[in-house]
């Protein structure tokens, strides 16, 4: 069984779909190079008509890929840092989003904006370590935060073949996962996955979090019993899936790695108490309200959500039955 | 492939002259809701412009976006129709006045963000030469535009990149009611100037100079050579948009409102016809326009349950708001 690195996953991913489909090209700053180690060799293997590096101007580049998507290709931009995406918000929700319903459907924007190495980097600081997906969810544009390798290839290829705009957070704190895989296939937007089954309390994991959420359960195993969902897709959103296992469990817990107020934990709980009647009050694990991430490493830590919350989060849930 | 036939631009400017008096209208008879910003005064530019392109060209346009929508040969009717919010409009009453987009003829929409065609057309330029064609692309913007950032980066992407767009700027003076004099530092050609983009001043006020600007340019785009820019100088003979039909702003002094309006576009060209031919067509844009009207009025109106038709082109449906 070969192993695969997350990152490499990426590479693989993009590698082919620039081999399948002509219509793709991916654009970026330094991607030629391949200074993120996502892009590597894929210059020289499709020239640079096709893997194309970029001055430093992500409005004019995001909306450059809005054009070229409206004349029928399939832009692929990578973006070194996840606040970029403020700077491009503008571009992404204001014309890539809205054309389709605007033009009366008329046209698709079929762009991937792909941000490896989102959220925390460790000593990065404040503007290189945020998180925004859930602007993105909360404006309806597609948004992925992969959790493994094979997801990470899987949903990066629906990402480049589905036809509306769709942003791939790859996590900091995945990119150097590996796992053994045998079959690398596409995944479905809006599907989630069940990591492990459990009877006591659903905890819904976002990303890299997916595998602390994992840790927790495992070293709580003997006193309760934790189901481990990873919704993968953000927006659209797996409210079927965790529907079902949350009806099951009758617990949950949210765990999030960005602020909290407007937040995903909070968006999914207030979407599963209007369908399910809880045992317990829900719980979420998240970055405060408003944080900016500080620079020095115990505080960059301090802010971001971790094992030692998540485990009393779901104690606090299991005593607060009723 | 360019259009030289004076008739023809005379018809472009005097529909969209009419076009823009029947929609004011229809704004104060309640029919156009939200208003509009007239393109009154501004019509030379777009007529000559387009008469200027070919089939497979492609241009994006801005709030003050009907003369482009209806120079480039949208179907005034459907254009009407989308003015007023109905299914049958260009865009199935999804756009309205400042969205209005004809695919089918090249046109990418007009644009309501002010400076952000022009990155939207040099991709779809890039695009359609890369898939082997021929095409140029027009990004209409007016004088406030050239302060945004966004605009800048595009002239560098086009220019580095040798994307064969035809930047051109309406300067008609004013961005709402900034004059340019307070707003631009350096000149607009100086901006096209610092990146090497060839620039022209030309009088916007007639359609057949701003016909052969255009045209020149795009002969040496299409042989080759990467973007260009044209400042049309202008003047709206209106209001920068119908509110201030109802709200007196002043702005303007009243003797350069008389000046500007005193170089009018229709005119202008209507002399170059005789009065027989120019009244031909004058009756014939009536009655396209009279047809238009009772087309969009008598067309159906959106059905609220389909609201978010069109949201996903991948077919996506979003959750209900309700309850
Ligand atoms: C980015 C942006 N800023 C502000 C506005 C509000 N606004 C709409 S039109 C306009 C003036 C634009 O002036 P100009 O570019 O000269 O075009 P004109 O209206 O004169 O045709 C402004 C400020 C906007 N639509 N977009
Ligand atoms: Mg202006």
């Amino acid at each position: 069984m070969p192993r695969l690195s997350y990152r490499r996953a990426l590479t693989r991913a993009l590698a082919d779909e620039l081999a399948r489909d002509e219509g793709v090209f991916l654009l970026g700053e330094d991607v030629e190079v391949g200074a993120s180690m996502v892009t590597t060799g894929l210059a020289k293997r499709f020239g640079s008509d096709r893997v194309r590096d970029t001055p430093l101007s992500e409005q004019a580049f995001t909306s450059f890929a809005t054009g070229a998507a409206l004349a029928g290709l399939r832009p692929v931009i990578e973006f070194q840092i996840p606040s970029l995406l403020f700077l491009v918000f503008e571009q992404i929700v204001n014309h890539a989003h809205k054309f389709p319903l605007m033009t009366g459907g008329q046209c698709a924007v079929p762009v991937t904006y792909l941000v490896p190495g989102s959220g925390s980097r460790t000593g990065w600081a404040g503007q290189h370590s945020d998180h925004p997906y859930s602007l993105f969810a909360h404006v309806g544009v597609v948004t992925v935060v992969p959790a493994t390798p094979a997801d990470a290839y899987g949903l990066l290829v629906t990402a480049i073949r589905h036809d509306d705009p769709v942003v791939v957070f790859a996590p900091a704190g995945a990119m150097d996962l590996r796992e053994d895989v045998d079959d690398l296939t596409p995944v479905p937007l809006g599907r989630g996955r069940i990591h492990r089954f459990g009877d006591d309390v659903t905890v819904v994991a976002v990303g890299h979090l997916v595998h602390d959420a994992l840790a927790v359960a495992e070293e709580l195993a003997g006193q309760v019993s934790v189901e481990v969902f990873d919704p993968r897709t953000l927006y659209p959103f797996d409210i079927d899936g965790l529907t079902e296992s949350v009806a099951r469990t009758g617990r949950l817990v949210v765990i999030d790695d960005a602020n909290r107020a407007c937040g995903m934990a909070a968006e999914i709980i207030a979407s599963v108490v209007e369908r399910v009647r809880l045992l317990a009050p829900p719980r979420r694990v998240t970055r405060p309200d408003g944080a900016v991430l500080p620079f020095a490493p115990a505080l960059d830590r301090a802010v971001q959500p971790s094992r030692d919350q998540l485990a009393t989060a779901i104690h606090l849930t299991m005593k607060d039955e009723t | 492939m360019t259009d030289a036939d004076p008739v023809r631009l005379y018809r472009t400017v005097r529909l969209i002259r009419r076009f823009e008096e029947r929609a004011v209208e229809l704004v104060h008879g309640g029919q156009i809701v939200g208003g509009i910003h007239p393109y009154l005064g501004q019509e030379g530019i777009a007529a000559g412009v387009c008469a200027a392109l070919g089939a497979d060209d492609v241009l994006a346009g801005t709030h003050r976006g009907h003369g482009h929508v209806l120079a480039r040969g949208a179907d005034p009717a459907r254009m009407l129709a989308e003015l007023c919010g109905r299914v049958t409009g260009l865009n199935a009453g999804r756009g309205g006045s400042m969205h209005a987009a004809d695919f089918s003829l090249g046109v990418l929409g007009a644009n309501a963000i002010v400076g952000a065609s022009g990155a939207i057309i040099t991709g779809a330029v890039w695009a359609h030469r890369r898939r082997g064609r021929d095409t140029v692309g027009v990004s209409f913007f007016g004088d406030g535009a050239v302060n945004e950032g966004m605009l800048l980066e595009a002239f560098n992407l086009a220019a580095l990149w040798r994307v064969p767009v035809l930047f051109v700027c309406e300067n008609n003076g004013y961005a709402t009611t900034m004059p340019v004099a307070g707003a631009v530092a350096g000149s607009i050609a100086g901006r096209a100037a610092a990146f090497d983009i060839p620039a022209v001043q030309v009088d916007g006020q007639d359609p057949e100079t701003v016909r052969v600007a255009a045209a020149a340019a795009v002969d040496r785009m299409r042989a080759g050579g990467g973007p260009e820019l044209i400042e049309a100088r202008t003047y709206r003979f209106d209001v920068h948009h119908t509110f201030e039909h109802a709200v007196r702003l002043d702005y303007r002094p009243p003797d350069e409102v008389t000046r500007g309006r005193a170089r009018d576009p229709v005119r202008i060209q209507g002399e170059r016809l005789s009065a027989v031919d120019r009244a031909a067509v004058d009756a014939e844009v009536e009655a396209t326009l009279d047809e238009a009207v009772r087309f969009a009025l008598a067309s159906p109106q959106p059905d609220p349950a389909d609201a978010l038709a069109y949201l996903y082109a991948s077919g996506m449906t979003a959750r209900t708001g309700g309850g």
